[in-house]
């Protein structure tokens, strides 16, 4: 059993290895994070990413903000209101849509979006795709978060006469919110390293773009993808630079996310 | 983990003062702002079934103009070529075949070790590293699937195709190893491996959660026949969490099937019209790849179309797994309670 575990530490330690030996030192560099790669070629060295740590983050939070509202309402939905029939499938097409693979999510949008409605490739149609991955997590995390808040906590707030959408703002959800944070987090932490659905909906460009409704938006992932075929050194070290600075940005939200949970975790 | 996994053991189950939520409707005033909040979540509940609705129905419908046009069988050829919108030839005999040969040597790695890891973490680990043990594995899940691919492709298979390499001269009489003609090695059998390390988290995530479970009644029971460490965790933590298995595994072979970018990196793609074999030394293409192999070229309807079919084959194929993990958790629960 050691040796199972050993074993599965492996891969880990070396793909961590791989990444920071091979990309680090670009990111030591201090206009990794201040430029973009504008006019930059394969064979030249220099150039940042900042443009695509914005396109990610841009599009994270643009996901977070559509996810969040419908992942908290629904949870809510099945755990203070939902009983019978329509709760059951509520739950059941939750579990379908943590299923569904993201590029079945991204042809989805493709579909939608550019076949149907005839509009341009755009960051937003990104998001829209993430929004399909983010909700579930979202969902599945409150709920659970929900179902730790004591009755006792509900009981009292409906002896004092209180309504009961009261009760769930102003006791309910505060006494989970470091919880649902953590579920944010963990939520966010894996749209952000997507990159199935960026391939159908998202080109790449290289220079900075903030503008989620025209125009290509760059992304950390496809930045990854752009170059990942090239042969020429610079190319290559920026290629794990880039997956390095990804790496860091998860890693950075999933440990946010286990601090909160720690700090703040609903006391029994 | 349920952030891991999607999915919670906990369910359905009594609150830990062994009591359900409080009732939903005899709580509610009937005031507006009850009135107000309480439809915003039945709403927000029924666009999550529209929205999974909407999936199905328009993958379905922007795939049926393109099957129809299709001038070979679809389930049954091995043909693709959607270049002609006026003479559709396409087919998914062999992503089918590579997608379910790449997850099941994913899953035939990944479910033995997943399992041994989540028994070290529950069973066999000291207090104090069991917590950090299960953190380092979660911390699998959180590399992405692109950073897989190219540590897999530059990193994972240079190392690992000398060994390949001898398996095929010492093994290849036997069609499942036969030399396909694949250089650089990568293969269905190397991608295979690094979707077993994908979902190793998965598969460890749920099984711990089940593991843990077991009631210490049954472990103490067992050890105190006279039972070894050994002997405990077969007669009593195995049986009691081999629903849980079950339904990891097949979360984790979800996950694997439908997993794009990595694929699409270390596979190598076959030319169109080479010879069919059985060998898991050949290269090819998943659904999933198939489709981001082409997703820049989405241009024609029609051509749009045979992908947009391909991938409401995938998606069928995640549903079924998925229910049936779940309906395995479901069962799980009612012997439980």
């Amino acid at each position: 059993m050691w040796g199972a575990f050993l074993l599965a530490l492996v891969p880990l330690l070396w793909i961590l290895w791989t990444v920071v030996s091979k990309g680090g030192h670009l990111l030591l560099d201090s206009q990794w994070w201040t430029n973009s790669q504008k006019g930059i070629t394969a064979r030249r060295e220099g150039g940042g990413a900042i443009h695509a740590i914005q396109g990610t983050l841009i599009q994270g939070l643009t996901t977070a903000v559509i996810s969040v509202p419908i992942g908290v309402m629904t949870a809510i939905y099945l755990v203070e209101y939902g009983r019978g029939r329509l709760a059951k499938a509520v739950s059941f097409m939750v579990d379908i849509l943590t299923g569904v693979p993201s590029i079945v999510a991204g042809l989805f949008i493709y579909a939608l979006w550019v076949t149907t409605f005839g509009f341009q490739r755009v960051g937003f149609a990104v998001c829209l795709a993430l929004v399909l991955l983010m909700v579930p997590v979202v969902v599945r995390s409150t709920e659970e978060m929900l179902k730790l808040v004591p009755n006792e906590l509900r009981e009292a707030a409906y002896a004092l006469g209180v309504p009961k959408w009261k009760t769930i703002v102003k006791v309910v959800l505060p006494t989970a919110f470091s919880g649902i944070i953590t579920g944010v987090l963990l939520g966010l932490a894996r749209v952000m390293g997507e990159t199935a659905p960026l391939l159908i909906l998202g080109p790449y460009s290289k220079s900075i773009a903030t503008d989620l409704f025209s125009g290509l938006m760059p992304t950390l992932p496809t930045m990854i993808n752009q170059d990942r075929t090239e042969s020429l050194q610079p190319a290559v070290d920026r290629v794990w630079a880039a997956a390095l600075t990804l790496i860091l940005l998860i890693l950075l939200l999933n440990l946010a996310g286990r601090v909160i949970a720690r700090l703040g975790s609903v006391k029994k | 983990m349920s952030s891991v996994t999607g999915v919670s053991i906990a369910d359905e189950l009594p609150g830990p003062d062994r009591r359900h939520t409080l009732g939903g409707d005899g709580a509610g005033t009937g005031r507006l702002g009850d009135r107000l909040f309480g439809g915003a979540a039945k709403g927000a509940g029924i666009f999550v079934i529209g929205l999974v609705s909407l999936v199905g129905a328009f993958l379905l419908w922007q795939a049926l103009p393109a099957i129809a046009d299709d001038k070979v069988n679809f389930l049954t050829s091995r043909e693709w070529s959607v270049d002609n919108a006026s003479n559709l030839r396409f087919g998914i005999l062999e992503l089918l075949w590579t997608t379910i040969a790449v997850s099941t040597i994913g899953m035939l790695i990944a479910v033995p070790v997943g399992v041994a890891v989540a028994l070290f973490i529950t069973q066999y680990a000291p207090t104090w590293l069991s917590r950090p043990a299960a953190n380092l594995v979660d911390l699998l899940a959180a590399v992405p699937s692109i950073v897989y691919g190219i540590w897999g492709l530059k990193t994972f298979v240079p190392v690992f195709d000398p060994v390949q390499s001898f398996l095929k001269d010492t093994l290849g009489w036997f069609p499942l190893f036969s030399d396909a003609g694949i250089s650089g090695g990568s293969t269905i059998l190397m991608v295979g491996i690094v979707l077993a390390i994908m979902v190793l988290p998965i598969v460890t995530a749920l099984s711990r959660e089940v593991f843990a479970q077991t009631p210490v009644t049954h472990t103490e029971g067992a050890l105190a026949l006279g039972a070894t460490k050994w002997e405990m965790i077969r007669v009593a933590v195995l049986p009691f969490g081999k629903a849980g298995v079950i339904s990891a595994a097949m979360l984790a072979l979800g996950r694997a099937l439908g997993e794009t970018i990595a694929v699409t990196i270390i596979l190598s793609t076959l030319a169109a019209g080479s010879d069919w074999t059985w060998s898991v030394f050949n290269g090819g293409e998943t659904f999933a790849s198939r489709i981001a192999n082409n997703a820049g070229e989405f241009d024609s309807p029609a051509k749009t179309g045979a992908f947009i079919a391909a991938g409401l084959v995938l998606f069928v194929l995640t549903f079924v797994v998925n229910a049936i993990a779940r309906i395995v958790i479901e069962r799980r629960k009612a012997f439980i309670e």
